[in-house]
């Protein structure tokens, strides 16, 4: 569905300029929901913009199911964007109309709709989303949540084969952020619509992203599965962005707390469980195939879309051949392990 | 005493010149109201959309167009009604009365019209204008879907604001032989002493002002939705 190609694009400031976007390559498949995630400035704004060219990259193609929007004329383009529907953080609807005239404002645009066409479409929309009741009111009248929810039915009205979401869950209170992601996943499933968004909360990858990529000052350090993104990072900003919010501080607290200077036998262990490998007995085999000794430290039960996984901190006491038995136990099983001590 | 100034009002003073005076007064007003409205707001349009980082950014067309608007608006008013006698005269064929007032009117206010509507324009959200480029609207559709619409309750706010200001020059024109109550209360209040009929116009030209307030907020209630 999308394919960037050698994506380049660089701001001028006083003194010089600034790579914001470096030598970028992705690609996104049809039906795809694609998540991408980095520090705030890293440039995923910036990305996102140039998806459907609002900013104009300096080098690079942007191939757009099968066309190159830095190469088509500002006329071929403005058809382009109707095919790419866009929310935002702050939703960026029109105060001086009603609902109604907020989600019809992109057919209005194309002007080759009769009122009746229109008005069926924004009706389907509306409740598409549940907001029929509210055709005629205005956006100051209604919530955050609602007011996204007209954001995704103006995005969605053109029939559009790409839904690009800057932050659109970010001005959201949680419970709403939840009501907003079961839309988006509904969005996806129902309509097959390929779905780009940024975000930073990791609340938002793990229930609707089967993608993700990591941008850090401008390239893309990490990307893949959400699910090895997200229980396996790689690269250290990347563990930064995901784990040391949760686990990482536990072990800190773990390491402090035990003095392990004076227990040389024994290693802190963290594995994650997904899919089979959840139902398998593997502390019970582990045990009864070494000598080694151990307890659970903690352990949590999620699931990353639809995919449930498990994580358990252990303590594990035993000798280094006991280790690596387990080790290859665990290899075995294809539990995923690390040896955080 | 109050009893003394009531008779003298209906017996000295010529109300059918004041009805006339009134009318005038309304007339110039209207149509300089409406001409500002007319050039003032493509003018504050080219002005916001020519600025930095807009649609049709253009250093040149918005340096030269903002000059000539802040030289506009630094001439006082009754220097324009005197330079611009030959222009009227060529625009209107004369330049006295109430007609040959509107001119003056129109180039004493536009300026100030048009830098409202650019203030209005500027505080529309930044975001508002990649949504319509998302949308792929043309710059004449962001013009009239998004722009106009979204700055209506400041249009009318800066209309009210105008108008009121062009009330006080409709009176200033008065002076060098526009018409008007300003006329009306130079010639009688002013050369005749007679402070009655300078005192009506004064009242008639707060009443004035009052109504266009009133009824502009009303209508700019309505509009904020
Ligand atoms: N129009 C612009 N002119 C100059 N510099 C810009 C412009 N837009 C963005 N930048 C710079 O580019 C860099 C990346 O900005 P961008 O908005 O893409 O970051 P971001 O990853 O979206 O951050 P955040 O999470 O805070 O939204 C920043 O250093 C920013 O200052
Ligand atoms: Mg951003």
């Amino acid at each position: 569905m999308i394919n960037i190609q050698n994506l380049s694009k660089s701001y001028k400031h006083k003194k010089g300029s600034i790579k914001v976007i470096d030598d970028i390559n992705l690609d996104v498949a049809k039906g795809e929901v694609f998540g991408i995630i980095g520090k705030s400035g890293a440039g995923k704004s910036t990305l996102i913009k140039c998806l459907n060219l609002l900013e104009r990259p300096d080098s690079g193609k942007i191939i757009v199911d099968g066309v190159d929007l830095t190469s088509i004329s500002a006329n071929e383009l403005r058809i382009q964007r109707q095919q790419i529907g866009v929310i935002f953080q702050h939703f960026n609807l029109l105060s001086s109309k009603t609902i109604f005239a907020n989600v019809a404002l992109p057919l209005t645009l194309q002007g080759n709709h009769s009122k009746a066409e229109i008005k069926a479409a924004v009706d389907e929309m509306l409740s598409l989303v549940g907001l029929s009741q509210f055709a005629n009111k205005y956006p100051a009248s209604l919530s955050g949540g609602q007011k996204q929810r007209v954001g995704i039915a103006r995005a969605l009205i053109t029939k559009p084969k790409l839904l690009l979401s800057d932050e659109a869950t970010s001005a959201l209170d949680p419970q709403t952020t939840n009501d907003i992601l079961e839309l988006l996943l509904e969005i996806n499933q129902q309509l097959g619509i390929t779905i780009v968004l940024i975000t930073h909360e990791l609340e938002v990858v793990r229930k609707i992203c089967d993608k993700v990529a990591v941008i850090d000052k401008g390239k893309i350090i990490e990307q893949g599965n959400a699910f090895n993104i997200l229980l396996h990072p790689k690269e250290p900003l990347t563990r930064k962005l995901i784990i040391e919010e949760e686990s990482d501080k536990y072990l800190e607290k773990v390491k402090h707390f035990y003095q392990f200077e004076k227990h040389p036998n024994k290693h802190i262990l963290l594995l994650s469980f997904v899919g089979e490998a959840t139902y398998q007995p593997i502390l019970n085999t582990i045990s009864n195939e070494t000598n080694a000794k151990y307890s659970i430290l903690r352990g949590e039960l999620d699931r990353i879309k639809h995919m449930p996984f498990g994580q358990l901190l252990i303590e594990f006491d035993g000798d280094e051949g006991s280790l690596e038995k387990a080790c290859t136990i665990m290899r075995s099983m294809k539990v995923h392990f690390e040896i955080v001590h | 005493m109050s009893f003394a100034i009531i008779t003298d009002l209906t017996t000295n003073v010529d109300w059918s010149e004041i009805n006339q005076a009134t009318l005038d007064t309304l007339f110039m007003l209207g149509f300089a109201v409406l001409f500002s409205t007319l050039i003032g707001i493509p003018v504050g349009l080219i002005l916001f959309l020519s600025s930095k980082g807009r649609l049709l950014q253009n250093k040149w067309v918005y340096n030269i167009l903002s000059f000539i608007i802040n030289v506009l608006r630094s001439v006082p008013f009754i220097i324009l009604l005197i330079v611009m006698i030959p222009t009227t005269t060529m625009l209107v064929g004369t330049s006295l009365g109430a007609k040959g007032t509107i001119p003056p009117l129109v180039v004493g206010a536009f300026p100030f019209f048009a830098r409202l509507v650019e203030n209005a324009l500027k505080e529309i959200d930044d975001g508002i204008f990649h949504m319509a480029e998302s949308c792929g609207a043309s710059t004449w559709q962001i013009i009239w879907h998004i722009l106009l619409p979204e700055i209506m309750p400041s249009l009318v706010a800066s209309i009210t604001v105008t108008a009121i200001a062009l009330v006080s020059y409709t009176a200033m024109a008065g002076t060098v032989g526009g018409g008007g109550l300003g006329d009306l209360a130079i010639r009688y209040g002013y050369q005749r002493f007679q402070t009655d009929v300078m005192l009506i116009t004064v009242v008639l030209m707060v009443v004035m002002v009052q109504v266009i307030q009133v009824v502009g907020d009303f209508l700019v209630r309505i509009l904020r939705k």
